[in-house]
């Protein structure tokens, strides 16, 4: 079975679309460790660590993603664990920016997926199964 | 007639209790200095004459038990995978075993690490990592590199069930003296410390109460059944919860100053608040932690180390004293006894110290977030706002005439509004000493040890006008 660590990151107490996502992940069949809101990136990578998990997904709902998000897979670097899958989704930025440039500021951060306000987890999950080789 | 004599062998006295349960009564107290260098038995007859001289004639003891943490306690090293989760989960064990953590080490172990654990005489090594199904390689890498380093005290293996084969294996390999039991941390989060606690508590038993020498009084006693550190949480958690009919203080926080170290007990739950979002590793109900930097003698220098040249040129300039050769003439002689005022202000003083930063360090914290539908809170450990008692204990809490201005000081948030310090407690003081024999006691006759501890921890002496509250 393969683990996931969810959470919503930064000072962010949006908590409804976060019980959404546990159970729908883990009624499709995967490990779900999640660390709930308010979660910094070291609270996401020391879980990851502990539960040898395949891939982080962070939530961010409030605004910040962005600044909340920064330097986070070098700290996975740091940590051993730089092979991690790294997924942001939510409301990640503020307002209605470009989101092909958002995107790529993120990727440049060293995500591997990005997902634009309103993507529900049932469309992701064909990327999940894709990227962990199921 | 059931008389019990009840014994700590302490690391600078043993202390005496002898008790009669049929009339719910202490006997007498006495104590002397432990001989644990030379043979235990020498300073245990010493205080045992003068106990018998206290109560008048020698009396017969139905059964004869002892705690100990005589010769440096029970000292454990804990290792973990992340320093925020197994390795605080395993330190949090090993205190909640009434261990001192001497070493912590988190990841892979090196080479120096496992010479800190041969030459600091570790007693029992506990070995976390991993959430069951999470980590392994970890806890595999570090029990193969323990066992070809040919090391022969205790380890405990209380990681990643998952692993638990594998360590078979490697303890079987190396033939090590190694332990299985359930994970420290079998979710993110979430603490087990019930079965590598019984664990350490079984070995201490068998193994190390050998090895520090306590051995040679085994003719005269029934058995050492505990730690003291655990004897005293027992206690606490007896105090606190009640036995049957008879009803507990409810929450209380325990403080006990002593010679090496400032332990701080809570017994009470996380948290009480529905608007709160606590974070971080689960917090056991009864909880220790231990401060070997704080003490009125050997960890008197820990005492001033943190401050700055500043804050101890006002403290001398406030106070009157050199407060860095007070701390440095306790920690050279170990055994000294206050002569004079001058002497007594000294130790209340560092008292006082003591429990203020002993407190700082055991309680928790709270954060506010904003929204639109108002405050929320973050919490990071234990809520003490509510407990309902602060007890002290330890000879300098025992012989103050301030008492009320050390035990004040758990509560004293200065300059830290975050802290969740008890907000408005009342103040008891073990005034004969006899938490840990209590905690001993509990073991044999828990109702006789309730009602003796809830008729002699009462009320604190010096207490100051309300004005000064
Ligand atoms: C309820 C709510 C609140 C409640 C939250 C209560 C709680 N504890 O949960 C309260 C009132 C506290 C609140 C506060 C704030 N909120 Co608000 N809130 C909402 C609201 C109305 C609904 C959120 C919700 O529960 N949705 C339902 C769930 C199921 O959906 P979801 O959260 O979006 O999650 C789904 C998807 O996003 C997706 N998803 C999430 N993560 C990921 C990750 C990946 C990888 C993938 C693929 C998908 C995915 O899957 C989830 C499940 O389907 C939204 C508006 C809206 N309609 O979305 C605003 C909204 C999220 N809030 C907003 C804001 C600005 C705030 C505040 C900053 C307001 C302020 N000025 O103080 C504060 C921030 C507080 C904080 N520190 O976090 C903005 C965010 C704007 C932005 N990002 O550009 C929104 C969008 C409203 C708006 N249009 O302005 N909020």
């Amino acid at each position: 079975m393969k683990t996931i660590v969810i959470g919503v990151i930064g000072a962010d107490v949006h908590a409804v679309g976060n019980k959404i996502i546990e159970y729908t992940l883990s009624k499709s069949g995967y490990n779900v460790i999640n660390i709930g809101v308010l979660s910094s990136q070291e609270d996401f990578i020391n879980a990851a660590i502990e539960t040898n998990a395949d891939m982080i997904m962070v939530s961010s709902l409030y605004g910040h993603g962005e600044i909340d998000c920064r330097g986070m897979r070098d700290k996975c670097i740091e940590s051993g664990i730089e092979n991690i899958l790294l997924y942001v989704g939510g409301n990640i930025v503020v307002g209605k920016q470009d989101f092909t440039e958002v995107k790529q500021r993120f990727i440049e951060m060293g995500f591997n997926r990005v997902y634009p306000p309103g993507t529900s987890i049932d469309e992701a999950l064909t990327d999940f199964k894709t990227d962990l080789g199921e | 007639m059931a008389n019990y004599l009840l014994i700590d062998f302490g690391s600078t006295f043993t202390k005496l209790c002898a008790v009669n349960s049929e009339k719910c009564e202490i006997l007498g107290t006495a104590s002397d200095f432990t001989t644990v260098e030379t043979d235990i038995t020498e300073g245990y007859q010493k205080a045992l004459s003068k106990l018998f001289e206290k109560i008048g004639n020698k009396i017969k003891f139905e059964q004869v038990i002892a705690c100990s943490s005589a010769a440096g306690g029970l000292k454990m090293a804990a290792i973990g995978l992340v320093k925020e989760l197994t390795v605080e989960a395993a330190k949090r064990v090993c205190l909640g075993a009434g261990a001192k953590v001497d070493l912590v080490f988190s990841h892979h172990l090196n080479q120096s690490e496992i010479q800190q654990i041969i030459t600091g005489k570790i007693d029992i090594v506990l070995l976390a990592g991993g959430s069951d199904g999470g980590n392994s390689e970890a806890v595999i890498y570090n029990a193969e590199i323990l066992g070809k380093s040919g090391i022969k005290i205790p380890v405990v293996f209380a990681g990643n069930k998952s692993a638990q084969d594998q360590i078979t294996e490697i303890f079987n390999k190396y033939n090590m003296n190694g332990h299985i039991c359930d994970n420290v941390m079998p979710t993110i989060n979430v603490l087990n410390i019930t079965s590598a606690r019984e664990k350490i508590r079984e070995i201490f038993l068998k193994q190390i109460i050998e090895a520090k020498g306590i051995k040679k009084i085994e003719n005269d006693i029934n058995r050492v059944i505990l730690p003291t550190p655990l004897a005293v949480l027992d206690a606490a958690k007896l105090l606190s919860e009640g036995y049957l009919e008879e009803e507990g203080l409810g929450e209380i926080v325990v403080v006990d100053i002593g010679g090496a170290t400032t332990d701080l007990y809570s017994i009470c739950s996380s948290s009480k608040r529905s608007d709160v979002i606590i974070q971080g590793l689960e917090e056991p109900f009864a909880k220790r932690t231990v401060e070997g930097d704080l003490g009125m003698r050997y960890s008197a220098p820990g005492i001033v180390k943190s401050l700055s040249e500043r804050e101890i040129n006002f403290i001398n300039k406030e106070k009157g004293v050199d407060i860095v050769s007070e701390v440095n003439r306790r920690y050279s002689n170990v055994k000294l006894l206050p002569e004079n005022n001058h002497d007594e202000f000294v130790e209340q003083f560092l008292a006082e110290m003591c429990a203020y930063r002993a407190m700082h360090r055991h309680c928790g914290r709270i954060n506010e977030v904003l929204t639109p539908m108002g405050k929320v809170f973050n919490q990071v450990g234990k809520d003490l706002s509510d407990v309902s008692y602060v007890i002290g204990t330890g000879g300098v809490v025992i012989k103050s005439k301030k008492q009320y201005d050390i035990l004040k000081q758990t509560t004293n948030i200065l300059h830290n509004p975050s802290e969740l310090r008890p907000n408005d407690p009342e103040f008891l003081v073990d005034h004969e000493y006899i938490m840990a024999a209590m905690g001993l006691l509990s073991k044999i006759d828990p109702m006789v040890a309730l009602k003796i501890m809830k008729k002699h921890i009462s009320h604190i002496r010096g207490r100051q006008d309300e004005t000064s509250k």
